[in-house]
């Protein structure tokens, strides 16, 4: 119990580090009301809903990129890293309490997301809510392991989208589908077999990304 | 095998062999695939690129799966040479995927008219993977030598892995969704002779990869070596 | 020529020429590989001179 006990405190130094500093999350938030009303613009006159749907995914992975580069940024910048990697907690600990944290920031920023979204263009029903909450447990998974690959390349910042655009496509097809598809389920459970399948393959694979 | 045991008395490395047979397969592969095997009664001649297009993919496929494999070695500490093998790997594989999307769109446009067609599931699925895999290499350089660099590389391979049917499950989903099938193809019906002709080229496209892969990874090895000499010498 | 044959010989050229390709880069390979290699005998050289 204590791996969990470890998962959380690790989350919840991470909310409180940005509670305090409040920079990430209102970029966050921003952004994608921001890239909301460019779509908008961008969106020639006599384009459907579905176009729209579509779009809806391109902005929630790119504000999700934007978190996530600044996921391991605390990290990094007091260079405490290498502690929590010598620490005595398992390392897989360390990403699992940092996804949470991310995750609970792509909520937050969904929260704002989907109601401006459903404001601007067209509703939202229960099942682009669901694809949402899906995905959004793939991308902080995947994306919290590969922003920590890309904390230990030189080219930082300008790697980590191309890591992680690739894996992505698989979310925004489950994503997009789940909202126009006349079959939501399936493409529900894709996204559910693509959380599972990745989120083991991050648990077990992380401590090799942060050892030497 | 390996041609850098510690001993005076080196085995003959069997990679020149291995690369003769590879020309002659390929050879033999191209003159059943132009004048043993019949013209195909609905495509006419473009046909014939199938018999290379589809053993090039097939290929790849293997090249990343070997990668993985090989980095997973690496993970599991069996070795320092896992690294290197897998990195020699997946670029076979990224080439043979970057001809899979090259060949499949010459056929594309020989079939249908058009340079690219999202229909086209395995096309679709190679410019996934290319775009991953080239994210690899830029990943790979992009960090210093050392066993930071050879970790994230394996980890990031069985990735890859992970992601080829993950992918094709999500471009399947999103086929009859997201763009509505237009084309429809059916997979050629084979005659005898077009299998075989298949299993030539395959086995053949197969030999020219992993000659390749051993002829690349002679070469990185003589580098390290030379490397070590250098050293040692000054 | 008909349009399907000049595609078959598009794809199959491909494959040719990256074959072809990679000769080009094994050469220059070589070539440095000799380089470096001459390099090494001279320091060799050099250092059974010392000796």
């Amino acid at each position: 119990m204590s791996y969990l006990a470890d998962v959380a405190t690790l989350a919840r130094k991470d909310l409180r580090l940005e509670l305090r500093a409040r920079d990430t999350l209102p970029a966050m938030l921003l952004f994608v009301v921001s890239t909301l009303v460019v779509f908008h613009f961008a969106l020639p006159a006599g384009a459907d809903e579905m176009a729209a749907h579509g779009l809806l995914w391109v902005a929630l992975i790119f504000t999700a990129l934007l978190g996530l580069a600044r996921a391991w940024a605390p990290e990094r910048e007091s260079g405490a890293l290498e502690g929590l990697v010598l620490a005595p907690c398992d390392r897989s600990a360390i990403w699992l309490g940092k996804s949470l944290a991310v995750l609970v920031f792509l909520v937050a920023v969904q929260v704002v997301a989907l109601p401006a979204f459903a404001a601007f263009f067209a509703p939202v029903g229960w099942e682009t809510v669901a694809g949402v909450a899906l995905a959004s447990v793939g991308i902080c998974t995947v994306g919290t392991l590969l922003a920590a690959m890309a904390a230990a390349s030189r080219t930082r910042e300008l790697i980590l989208p191309l890591l992680f655009l690739p894996l992505a496509i698989p979310l925004v097809v489950g994503g997009v589908g789940a909202s126009v598809s006349s079959e939501p389920l399936e493409f529900l459970a894709f996204l559910g077999l693509y959380d599972a399948l990745f989120a083991i393959l991050c648990w077990a694979s992380f401590e090799y990304v942060v050892s030497e | 095998m390996s041609t850098s045991s510690p001993n005076n008395s080196l085995p003959k490395s069997r990679v020149p062999a291995l690369a003769a047979a590879a020309a002659g397969l390929v050879g033999l592969a191209i003159f059943f695939a132009f004048f043993v095997a019949p013209e195909d009664a609905d495509q006419g001649i473009s046909q014939r690129i199938f018999y290379f297009h589809v053993p090039i993919a097939l290929t790849a496929y293997a090249c990343f799966g070997w990668g993985a494999w090989k980095a997973l070695q690496h993970l599991r500490g069996k070795g320092e040479r896992y690294d290197l093998e897998s990195y020699v790997a997946v670029h076979m594989g990224t080439i043979f995927g970057s001809l899979t999307l090259l060949t499949g769109s010459i056929w594309a446009k020989a079939s249908w008219g058009h340079w690219w067609l999202w229909e086209e599931d395995q096309l679709v699925l190679f410019l996934v993977l290319f775009l991953f895999y080239s994210a690899y290499f830029m990943l790979r350089f992009s960090i210093d030598e050392g066993p930071r660099r050879a970790n994230i590389s394996a980890v990031y391979a069985l990735f890859g892995v992970v992601l080829v049917p993950v992918s094709f499950l999500a471009i399947r989903l999103a086929e009859n969704v997201i763009h509505p099938t237009v084309f429809t193809r059916e997979g050629p019906q084979m005659t005898g002779t077009m299998f075989l002709t298949f299993c030539i080229a395959w086995l053949a496209i197969t030999t020219l990869a992993y000659a390749l892969y051993r002829v690349e990874l002679l070469g990185k090895r003589l580098d390290a070596n030379l490397r070590e000499l250098r050293e040692a010498l000054s | 020529m008909s349009s399907g044959e000049k595609y078959v010989a598009a794809a199959y050229g491909v494959v040719f020429l990256m074959v072809l390709v990679y000769v080009v880069i094994i050469a220059a390979k070589l070539a440095r590989l000799e380089r470096e290699t001459a390099e090494l005998a001279e320091l060799a050289r050099r250092r059974q001179a010392d000796d």
